[in-house]
C-alpha cells in the first residue's frame, strides 16, 4: 500500500479514532463525513471521537488461505468485532488458540503491525485485539 | 526537588520456546544448556510484533495507570533497543504517535546493547529535572536474536518496559543514580548483519562483572546505606545465573533478587532487561520499599538506580496486566515455528 | 418506455483456459450471440462490457474499446461503455444497455462481459477479488473475500442454524447441474463427503464451498421489443429489474444474514414486472461461496428467513424441484469468471425460457430470474426475463 495512503489514516488505525454526529448521537468507525442515519443534517456536525478498544466478536473466521502479505500469520483469525460504542469494524483476533474463539467474546485492542511493503519497504501498524480478561 | 517513576508499564509476548527444543535441532543437550543458564524458557515474539509493537503496548500500560497525566505533557519520548525494526527511522515517533504526545514533543532511539533503556532513563531524568519537561517517557524495548546454535539462541528473548519520568507524584523516587562505562568489546552486531557476535568468555569477568560490581558499588557508596537494607534489587539479566552470583558478592540475598528475576521464565530481554524486572517488583511493592537496581549494556557500561517506592502507588489505576500474569501466559513453539516467526526461514522473494 | 428483450445468446467454456486471451474470449462470446440473435454487426448501435478487474488480471483497462476493435467493428466507431461494479458488473451492464434501448437512444446493443483471471497467480487472483471489499477497513487488517463471505456463514449458523453440510448440500446440488452443462468448468458430480473433507478456504469454509477462478466470456444481444421479432421467434422479455447498493464493508450492515441489497433489488424487479417469487421457476444466482446461495433464497422471498439451508437439504432448489437454482451449475460448477458471470446467468436463463437447456430443462418455465453480487454484497442485481408470448 502507498505510504502516504497508510500514513493519512494514522489516527483511526493507531488510535482507533471514529466520528460522532452532532445531530444524533451515532458512532461511526471509520470516520464519516455525513452521518449515515441523519444525512446533509449532520454535515459539518461531524465530531472526532476515540473509542475505548473494549467490544465483542460478532462474527469471526479462522483464515487458512491468506494473502502473501498474512502467509507468516496463518491460520488466524478475522474478526467483526463490535466496540462497546456501538459501531463495528473488521480486524484479527490475536494471542487466542482459534479454537477457543466465540461469537460474543469480549477483546480489547492491541497494537501490531499490520503489514509491511516488502523487506526494505515501510511497515504498517495498527489495531489487533486480543482476548479481554 | 525529587525526580522519580511516575508510572510503569511492561510487555512479555505470548509465545515461548525452552533449551531443550533449541537444543534438539543443534545437537546439544538443551537441558543442559538451560540449568547452565539457569533459563527455563524464552518469550518469542509473534510475527506481527516487534521493538515498536512491544513499546507501545508497555507505553500504553504506563499511561493507562496515572489518568491524570496528559500524553501531551509526555515531552520526551526515547526507546532504547538493539534491535529497532528500522535502522534509519525512529521507533520512537510511532510510540509518540500512538500515545498521542506528538507533535510537541521530542523524540529519539537508543542504542547501548542492554542498557539503552536505563539510559533513556537518566536522560529523562536530566530533563524532567531542568524543568524542559514535565515529563519523559523512556523505553526499553528488544526482539532480541542470537544467531541460530549460538549460545545465545538459548537467551535472546523478547519484552519492553516503559517508565514515565518526572517529578510530578513519582510512585518511586530515583534517590542515586550512577554510570560506569569503558570501551569494552564484548558484544557488538555490525552494520548490515543479522545476528550479533560476542567474546564468549570475555563477556563475564571483564565486561558484565567488571562493570555491574563498579557501578553498583559506587551507587552504595552514594547512597551511603547497606545491602540488607533494600527490599529488592535487580540486575541485568543476560542469564539466570550472572545476577545471583553478583548479588551474592555485593552481600545481596537470593531472596531480594528473587522478584525481578524474570530472565528464569522468559529469558534476556536485553534493552527490557532490568526495566521488566522492576515492573514485577513495582506490581507488588508497597510505599517505603527500597530497590537496588544495576543494568549492563556490552560495549560496555552500567547504569545503576536507588529507588524508594512512595505513597503514589497505591494511587495507581488498575487495569494493565501485571508482569506475573504475562510471564505465566505462555504458549510453547516448536523450533520450526519459532524459526518462522523469527524470520530464520529464507523466503521466497516478493 | 420500451420493452427489451433478449434476442441472442452466446458464451465461451469457462474454465482454465491457457491458450486464449482476453481478446480472444470476449470475440468468442460476442460472435456466437451475433450468430444466434439473427443480426448483423452493422446492426449493432453499441457496445456495452461488464468487466471487473481487467486492469489487475492482465494490466488492460479501455476494454471497452478493445472489445469493439477486436470484433472487427473499429470502423463503425460504435458507443461502447465498459462497467465495473464488483462481481454484478455484467448485470449491471445488461441493465444500462435495457435502460439505453428503453429510453429510446438505442434499438440493438450487444452486452458482453469477460474476465481472463488465470494470468496471475492464485494468490494475486484472491487479492484481486477482495478489492471489492473495502480495501482501507478490511482488506489492510488481513480480510479475505472468503473470509468475509466465512463470517456470514458463521453468523448463520449462529442465528438460525444453518449447518455446514446444508451449505455443502449447494455445492453437491450445483455440481449436479453442472456435470449436465458442456460449458461448465467442472462437469462431474461431488459428494457431500467431498466438500466436508476439503481443505479450510476460510472456517467454516472449504475449497469446495467456493467457486472456482475461471477464464471465460458470455454474451447477450438486447433489442427494442417491437424490432425483435424481426430476428427471432422466440424473445425473452426482461420483465424487470432492480439494483441496489448497501454499505461497503461487511461490518457496517444491519444484518450479516441478509443482503439487504438483494432484498431491495428483489423488490424493485419484482415490483417492476407486477410478479412474485412464486412465479420464478428457474433461477440462476450469484454461488460464489455456498452460503451465498442459501442467504440468496432466503433474501429473494424463494424461502423465509433462516430456512435457505434446510430448503436445499431438503432440495426444494434441485432441477425440477420447487425452484430450479443455478442449473447451469451455478458460480460454483460452472464457473466465475467475474465480468461473465452475470451475463452468464442470462444466458441460461433465456436458454431455460426458450426450452433450449436440453438435459437440465426445467419444465414449464415461464419466469426466470438472475441475481448477481458485487463485493460481499455492497451492490445486487436481479433481473426477471419470461417468454414473450
Amino acid at each position: 500500500m502507498a505510504i502516504p495512503r497508510f500514513w493519512r489514516e494514522i489516527p483511526s488505525r493507531y488510535n482507533l479514532y471514529g466520528s460522532k454526529c452532532g445531530h444524533c448521537g451515532t458512532l461511526d468507525f471509520p470516520p464519516r463525513t455525513v452521518c449515515p442515519e441523519c444525512g446533509r443534517r449532520s454535515v459539518g456536525k461531524m465530531e472526532r471521537v476515540k473509542l475505548g478498544g473494549k467490544g465483542t466478536v460478532v462474527s469471526y473466521s479462522v483464515i487458512h488461505d491468506a494473502p502473501a502479505q498474512y502467509e507468516m500469520m496463518k491460520p488466524y483469525v478475522l474478526a467483526i468485532i463490535e466496540m462497546a460504542e456501538g459501531c463495528r469494524l473488521t480486524s484479527q483476533v490475536i494471542d487466542v488458540d482459534p479454537a477457543a474463539v466465540k461469537i460474543g467474546m469480549p477483546v480489547e485492542a492491541a497494537f501490531r503491525k499490520l503489514g509491511s511493503e516488502g523487506e526494505a519497504g515501510v511497515i504498517h501498524y495498527g489495531y489487533k485485539f486480543r482476548p479481554a480478561g | 526537588m525529587t525526580v522519580g517513576i511516575v508510572s510503569y508499564g511492561g510487555y512479555v509476548p505470548r509465545y515461548r520456546i525452552t533449551p531443550e527444543v533449541i537444543g534438539a535441532v543443534w545437537g546439544n543437550d538443551g537441558a543442559a544448556m538451560g540449568k547452565g543458564l539457569n533459563i527455563r524458557a524464552k518469550s518469542v515474539p509473534g510475527p506481527d510484533e516487534d521493538v515498536i509493537t512491544m513499546s507501545v503496548e508497555a507505553a500504553r500500560a504506563a499511561m493507562a495507570r496515572v489518568p491524570w497525566v496528559s500524553p501531551k505533557d509526555v515531552g520526551a519520548i526515547y526507546v532504547g533497543s538493539e534491535s529497532h525494526p528500522y535502522a534509519v527511522k525512529p521507533s520512537a515517533t510511532i510510540v509518540a504517535e500512538a500515545i498521542e504526545s506528538s507533535p510537541v514533543m521530542t523524540a529519539a532511539d537508543y542504542e547501548f546493547a542492554c542498557k539503552a533503556g536505563t539510559a533513556a532513563m537518566q536522560t529523562c531524568m536530566g530533563l524532567t529535572l531542568s524543568n524542559m519537561y514535565k515529563f519523559g517517557m523512556a523505553i526499553g524495548s528488544d526482539t532480541s536474536q542470537g544467531a541460530p546454535g549460538d549460545a545465545l539462541e538459548y537467551s535472546a528473548s523478547a519484552g519492553a518496559a516503559a517508565f514515565l519520568i518526572g517529578t510530578e507524584r513519582p510512585m518511586a523516587t530515583i534517590n542515586h543514580t550512577v554510570s560506569y562505562t569503558t570501551d569494552t568489546p564484548d558484544f557488538w552486531r555490525r552494520e548490515g548483519q543479522r545476528y550479533p557476535s560476542h567474546g564468549g568468555r570475555f563477556t563475564g569477568e571483564p565486561a558484565y562483572f567488571k562493570h555491574v560490581l563498579a557501578c553498583a558499588e559506587l551507587l552504595s557508596k552514594k547512597a551511603g546505606i547497606k545491602p540488607a537494607d533494600y527490599d529488592y534489587a535487580v540486575f541485568h539479566q543476560p542469564n539466570g545465573k550472572f545476577p545471583l552470583r553478583v548479588g551474592k558478592q555485593l552481600g545481596f540475598t537470593d531472596k531480594q533478587i528473587d522478584t525481578g528475576l524474570l530472565v528464569r521464565e522468559i529469558g534476556n530481554t536485553y534493552s527490557g532487561a532490568i526495566m521488566v524486572g522492576l515492573c514485577a517488583i513495582f506490581d507488588i511493592a508497597k510505599p517505603g520499599d527500597r530497590i537496588f537496581a544495576v543494568g549492563y549494556g556490552s560495549g560496555a557500561g552500567s547504569d545503576a538506580f536507588d529507588l524508594t517506592v512512595t505513597d503514589e502507588i497505591k494511587n495507581l489505576k488498575k487495569g494493565p496486566r501485571s508482569m506475573d500474569s504475562m510471564v505465566k501466559d505462555g504458549v510453547p513453539l516448536d523450533y520450526a515455528t519459532y524459526a518462522k516467526y523469527r524470520g530464520k526461514i529464507v523466503m521466497r522473494g516478493a | 418506455m420500451r420493452d427489451v428483450a433478449v434476442i441472442g445468446i452466446g458464451e465461451t467454456a469457462f474454465g482454465e483456459l491457457w491458450d486464449k486471451s482476453f481478446r480472444d474470449l470476449g470475440i468468442e462470446a460476442g460472435l456466437l450471440a451475433i450468430e444466434d440473435s439473427g443480426i448483423t454487426a452493422q446492426d449493432l448501435d453499441a457496445i456495452y462490457v461488464g468487466n471487473m478487474s481487467a486492469g489487475k488480471f492482465i494490466d488492460q483497462e479501455h476494454v471497452s474499446a478493445l472489445v469493439a476493435d477486436y470484433s472487427g467493428l473499429a470502423d463503425q466507431h460504435l458507443p461502447t461503455v465498459r462497467i465495473e461494479g464488483g462481481g454484478a458488473c455484467g448485470a449491471i451492464a445488461i441493465l444500462q444497455a435495457r435502460m439505453a434501448i428503453a429510453s429510446g437512444q438505442h434499438d440493438i446493443v450487444i452486452v458482453g462481459g469477460a474476465e481472463k483471471m488465470t494470468d496471475v497467480s492464485d494468490a494475486r487472483a484472491g487479492e484481486i477479488l477482495s478489492a471489492t471489499a473495502d480495501q482501507e477497513w478490511e482488506s489492510v487488517f488481513g480480510a479475505t473475500f472468503a473470509g468475509l463471505y466465512a463470517m456470514m456463514a458463521r453468523r448463520h449458523m449462529y442465528e438460525h442454524g444453518t449447518t455446514r453440510e446444508q451449505m455443502a448440500q449447494v455445492a453437491v446440488k450445483n455440481h449436479k447441474n453442472g456435470a449436465l452443462n458442456p460449458n461448465a468448468q467442472f462437469q462431474r458430480e461431488i459428494t457431500l463427503d467431498t466438500v466436508l473433507k476439503s481443505g479450510w478456504v476460510a472456517e467454516p469454509l472449504t475449497v469446495f464451498d467456493s467457486a472456482p477462478l475461471s477464464d471465460g466470456a458470455a454474451a447477450v444481444v438486447l433489442c427494442a421489443m417491437d424490432r425483435a421479432r424481426k430476428f427471432t421467434d422466440t424473445p425473452i422479455r426482461i420483465l424487470g429489474s432492480g439494483q441496489a447498493s448497501d454499505f461497503l464493508a461487511l461490518h457496517d450492515r444491519r444484518d450479516l444474514t441478509t443482503m439487504d441489497a438483494t432484498v431491495v433489488a428483489g423488490k424493485r424487479a419484482f415490483h417492476a414486472a407486477s410478479l412474485t417469487p412464486e412465479h420464478v421457476k428457474v433461477a440462476e444466482v450469484h454461488d460464489n461461496f455456498t452460503i451465498s446461495e442459501i442467504m440468496a433464497i432466503e433474501d429473494l422471498r424463494f424461502v423465509k428467513k433462516g430456512l435457505g439451508g434446510m430448503a436445499t437439504e431438503e432440495g426444494e432448489t434441485a432441477l425440477n424441484a420447487k425452484v430450479s437454482v443455478n442449473t447451469s451449475g451455478g458460480l460454483k460448477a460452472r464457473g466465475q469468471p467475474v465480468g461473465a458471470v452475470g451475463i452468464a446467468q442470462a444466458v441460461e436463463v433465456v436458454r431455460q425460457l426458450r426450452g433450449e437447456a436440453g438435459k437440465r430443462q426445467v419444465q414449464n418455465a415461464e419466469v426466470g430470474l438472475t441475481h448477481t453480487l458485487g463485493g460481499t454484497g455492497a451492490t445486487a442485481v436481479v433481473h426477471l426475463f419470461g417468454r414473450a408470448n
